[in-house]
């Protein structure tokens, strides 16, 4: 007897296992260069605000 | 041979895979759309207007500015590559690039090229200054609309005119250095341009069955063989004297005088050969020397612009 409360199975889009493979480094990739461009950016920062970030008026 | 190595190009199919197939492209797939070895190039030529501006700027900055010029001529590259598929494909020098070999749609390095040129110009903007990006925002504009989309398969000037954007380079990172732009970088500019005709000519005296498979309207397909060489010899009679200008002019020292003047002298004497050696093997080969020697030439005359800039603060000189 079919159940009438359980959902087909989708198939969807199978990757083969080069095409996994590919997906993943270019995973990998994309978050080492968001990575490289948050350590970028942060020290883009420090050279900009300059040693004198702490000498204020208050 | 994999099933992603033996897909054959064809753009129709290409433009209309479902946004949601699975993608073939590797890593080096898309550093291959950003054309490393032009990249390299503009790279060198960006660093020299970059040291030779008279302004001190940190190195950070530096490093940044150049990141930002490479990644927008890497994005350049991309989206010539997204534009030229079909031509790329039946060239034999380009049928193995991404698209034609169908490692990667077009619309994929569309989008590729795209995010990377805004991301460029706007980290330029915003870390570096504005005039910087202005110029890098132009220069990626004028390869892919001017060069690219307009006058490659319009007219055998294409790479005349389109040879300006791979001049701009040192005038951008001249710009991300001191905010303006001197008269030395125009020269820079001017070196490069005067470079690209005799050396893309030279190139294309020997490859120019590939370029009339693809319809690519190149000087020796429309003009001929012969009205290239003399060409050639026009530019690179230009050329020598302009490369020797900054010597001339006061603005590079006595390494760069000697450097320029011997360089010239064989750049023009393989001018000469290439425009008096038209049939066989020989004129094949004075035209692949040509091509050879230019790209070694323009490499000196930056090197040694280079060298004399920072050899005075890194040695004491």
């Amino acid at each position: 007897m079919v159940d009438a409360n359980k959902e087909p199975e989708v198939e969807g889009v199978v990757l083969t296992p080069e095409q996994k493979r590919r997906q993943r480094a270019r995973s990998v990739a994309i978050a080492a260069v968001l990575g490289a461009l948050c350590v970028l950016f942060y020290i883009v920062t420090v050279v900009k605000l300059g040693p004198a970030v702490l000498i204020r008026p208050l | 041979m994999s099933d992603v190595a033996s897909r054959e190009y064809d753009l129709s199919q290409s433009e209309t895979r479902p946004l949601d197939a699975p993608s073939y492209a590797s890593v080096s797939d898309y550093v291959a759309l950003l054309k490393p070895r032009v990249m390299s190039l503009v790279i060198f030529t960006a660093l020299v207007g970059l040291v030779r501006a008279p302004a001190e700027v940190h190195p950070v900055i530096a490093f940044t500015a150049l990141l930002c010029i490479a990644i927008g001529a890497g994005a350049s590259g991309a989206l010539n590559m997204w534009w030229d598929a079909d031509i790329d494909a039946v060239m034999r020098r380009t049928s193995r690039r991404p698209i034609p070999a169908g490692h990667v749609t077009p619309g994929e390095a569309l989008a590729f090229g795209v995010t990377l040129s805004v991301g460029s110009v706007l980290v330029l903007g915003l870390l570096v200054n504005e005039l910087a990006a202005a110029l890098l925002a132009f220069t990626i504009l004028f390869y892919v609309v001017v060069y690219t989309m307009w006058l490659k398969r319009w007219t055998p000037q294409n790479i005349v005119i389109g040879g300006a954007a791979g001049a701009f380079p040192p005038m951008v990172g001249w710009a991300a250095a001191s905010g303006g732009i001197g008269l030395e970088s125009l020269l820079l500019f001017l070196i490069i341009f005067f470079w690209t005709p005799p050396h893309f000519w030279a190139l294309a005296l020997y490859k120019s069955d590939d370029y009339a498979r693809a319809g690519v309207p190149m000087l020796p397909v429309v003009a001929g063989p012969d009205e290239t060489r003399r060409q050639i010899l026009l530019y690179t009679l230009v050329l020598v004297p302009l490369a020797m200008s900054p010597f001339f002019m006061g603005m590079a020292g006595i390494a760069y005088g000697l450097v320029s003047g011997v360089a010239g002298a064989l750049m023009l004497l393989l001018a000469v050969q290439v425009y008096r050696r038209r049939e066989g093997a020989p004129a094949e080969l004075a035209a692949r020397r040509l091509f050879g020697f230019s790209i070694l030439y323009l490499f000196l005359l930056f090197a040694v612009l280079l060298v004399e800039a920072v050899a005075p603060a890194w040695f004491g000189l």
